[in-house]
């Protein structure tokens, strides 16, 4: 091979590598693409049907703020040895607003005890309104002796309740579980 | 087409003393431009059969309204399958096959200047085109998410998809081997006197794809890699559940597709600034113009890829941005059509084949134009965004465009590569029967457009009916008609008459000049000296 071919070899070789480079890194900028994106986009508060400004307050357009209802808490143990009261008393709310509130019950006995909330509504009508997402009373609670325990109610008021009611009740009464004495399931 | 060759036939072979393979280890070991050249053509047009036959599919069921032929699932399936393979396996390998036969001859070079690599950028093709078909054959089919591969469906589909993924892979590395062979063969390779602004028009315009593929195929790369690892590795660029984007990806996909419309279309300019010359017995018009057009083009298909996705919810300015730049592509591409006839203008014209091929792509590529102009107005656009208007526009620049130009380029080098002349007759009867069929099957797809018939959907309503009857009835004649081609080449190649030295008087570049026909196994292994 002659010096000529020689040196045109070293030619096309350097331009394969160059050339490589350039599609490797185009490579990586098909990769770049995905952080570039999102911060333009950020920048530019694209990338959104909803506009920058309003996205921070999305509301729950569903609230009628227009009424304000009483809810009054209240919580018994039938003849169980536990100490069971809401952690307040009485909230108002607005229909259609979620709302958590909770309570705490105690097992002062040195045995553990099973126990099943049965709730109950005054007027007894509100019942079917007072939508509950999560609720204590869904399951069975076991303490053990001695045990302190919070427990939650989520729930929203249909905004379809009757415009005379006012005043929702919405009363606890745990029972035990006989049998099971503190044996779950 | 090269099955005629004759390896050991020249007597100018005699510094070449290692035998050459014989049978099928020749085609597999070969090294030679021809060899390869002519390898990518026959490939190229198995995958058009294969493509083809899907179209067919697509175009029974659509016959009439209802649910005839296929699932729905599987007419998905044909469409994408149709797109990837005619996109990836038919149109593009058949411009590398052009290149690689004619650039070597047209700039006075031996040879390709990575011979071993070009032998590889090849054989990963049917390993490619084997996964799109083997596809079918996987649990859930072959991927139906469009040749566009769009997220999020693609992170739905069954393992099909992930063949189809690698397929991806292997055949953008197969461009990228291969044009980087082109470029650094164009750059370094050149005959003594052979400048850039002497060479053939179809050696620039391959020279600006090579980039263009070399800077776009591996963005796509990125793409399907992130789909890939979206699917099975956790990752969520594309996953909205994981705080990823499903519109991110049509960004990074049309950042490549877009120069990817123009990889496809410049060789073809390439191949015409050839035809039209030598059948007008006139010097190419403009010839620096066309340089500097095609150039332009290339730069501007890299900020043009929104105009893919004006429907996503993208800012009014952002619309207008890829709109204006957009519109602006017609410019070059108008100087381009303008040379082209200004070219014709008072030359001394005959209509052989070849000749009616390109004039057949620059009267109907010319109308594909205009619908992209149409479809590059935001405000029109999302009148007429996935519809089958889309469909018409880019079968015209596709099918009209690049299929009738390698056709037209085979007719025209036919001699060239094999020293025997195809049937004229014949030749004719193909381009009149593909104008008039091309024409019945696309035409009356703009009108089903406008009339809101989206795409991709396997059923219709009632209202589309004539004009999907008068389609189905077109592509099943178009499709006849490439049997023709077939029979023509076949024919050509068993019993075609003697080429005569110089077959077409005007035509002037080197491979013409300064070769016999049909052009020896090894050629220029001394440069040529231009003046």
């Amino acid at each position: 091979m002659n010096v000529l071919a020689v040196a045109q070899r070293e030619e096309n070789r350097r331009l394969l590598v160059k050339l490589s480079v350039i599609a490797a890194l185009m490579f990586g900028f098909g990769y770049a693409l995905v952080p570039v994106y999102a911060k333009i986009c950020e920048a530019m508060g694209l990338d959104s049907l909803v506009p920058a400004t309003t996205r921070q307050s999305v509301e729950n357009t569903q609230i009628d703020f227009s009424r304000t209802l009483s809810i009054e808490l209240d919580a018994n143990a039938h003849h169980l040895p536990w100490r069971f009261r809401p952690l307040v008393r009485h909230i108002d709310v607005h229909p259609g607003e979620l709302v958590t509130i909770e309570y705490e019950v105690t097992n002062v006995r040195d045995y553990a005890v099973t126990g099943q909330a049965v709730p109950s509504y005054g007027p007894q009508l509100a019942g079917q309104y007072f939508n509950k997402l999560d609720c204590f009373c869904f399951t069975k609670q076991t303490l053990a002796a001695g045990e302190t325990r919070r427990m939650p109610v989520v729930f929203l008021i249909d905004p379809k309740l009757p415009s005379d009611v006012n005043t929702i009740t919405l009363s606890y009464t745990f029972f035990e579980v006989a049998g099971l004495k503190g044996d779950k399931s | 087409m090269s099955a005629v060759l004759d390896p050991h036939g020249h007597a100018h072979d005699h510094d070449d003393h290692h035998h050459t393979p014989t049978g099928l280890m020749r085609w597999i070991t070969t090294t030679n431009h021809k060899d390869i050249g002519s390898m990518y053509l026959w490939f190229s047009f198995v995958m058009f059969m294969v493509g083809g036959a899907m179209a067919m599919v697509i175009r029974a069921e659509l016959f009439q309204p209802g649910l005839q032929l296929v699932n729905p699932d599987f007419f998905n399936s044909m469409t994408t399958m149709h797109g990837l393979i005619m996109v990836f396996g038919a149109i593009m390998p058949a411009f590398v096959g052009f290149a690689n036969w004619l650039i070597p001859i047209q700039i006075g070079a031996a040879d390709m200047a990575f011979a071993r690599m070009n032998n590889w950028s090849f054989w990963i093709l049917p390993f490619a085109g084997s996964l799109l078909i083997m596809s079918f054959f996987m649990p859930g089919g072959a991927p139906g998410v469009g040749w566009t591969m769009y997220a999020p469906l693609t992170s739905q589909m069954g393992i099909g998809m992930d063949l189809t993924i690698f397929a991806v892979h292997l055949l953008g590395m197969s461009s990228i081997m291969g044009s980087i062979n082109i470029v650094t063969t164009i750059l370094n390779m050149r005959a003594p006197g052979m400048t850039l602004m002497k060479m053939p028009l179809f050696c620039w315009t391959w020279l600006i794809t090579g980039y263009l593929l070399i800077a776009s195929m591996p963005v796509l790369a990125g793409a399907v890699t992130m789909t890939l690892t979206d699917r099975h590795f956790g990752t969520s660029f594309f996953n909205a559940a994981g705080g990823g984007d499903p519109v991110l990806y049509q960004h990074i996909f049309w950042f490549f597709g877009h120069p990817e419309v123009y990889i496809i279309i410049l060789p073809a300019f390439g191949v015409i600034s050839q035809i039209i010359p030598a059948f007008s017995r006139k010097p190419l018009f403009g010839y620096a113009s066309m340089v500097y057009a095609t150039a332009s083009i290339a730069i501007l298909s890299f900020i043009v890829w929104a105009h893919h996705m004006y429907t996503t919810g993208m800012p009014v300015a952002g619309q207008l941005f890829f709109m204006f730049a957009t519109t602006l592509i017609a410019v070059p591409t108008a100087a381009k059509i303008f040379n082209w006839l200004a070219t014709m203008w008072r030359g001394s014209l005959s209509f052989e084949t070849p000749m009616l091929f390109a004039l057949g792509f620059l009267f109907l590529f010319t109308m594909g134009g205009f619908s992209g102009l149409v479809l590059s107005l935001a405000a029109v656009d999302i009148q007429l965004h996935d519809t089958y208007y889309v469909v018409a526009h880019f079968h015209y620049v596709m099918v009209a465009g690049a299929l009738f130009t390698a056709f037209a380029g085979v007719y025209f080098w036919f001699p060239k590569w094999t020293g025997r002349m195809y049937d004229e007759t014949l030749g004719k009867w193909h381009f009149w029967l593909s104008m008039i069929f091309f024409n019945i099957t696309f035409f009356v797809q703009h009108f089903s457009g406008l009339a809101g018939m989206p795409r991709r959907i396997p059923d219709y309503p009632l209202m589309f009916e004539t004009w999907n009857k008068i389609s189905s009835i077109g592509s099943f004649g178009f499709g006849l008609s490439q049997l023709l081609f077939l029979y023509i080449i076949l024919k050509a190649l068993r019993s075609g008459e003697k080429a005569p030295a110089l077959p077409w008087e005007g035509a002037d570049s080197l491979e013409w000049t300064h070769l016999p026909t049909p052009a020896p196994y090894h050629s220029f292994e001394t440069p040529p000296v231009i003046k």
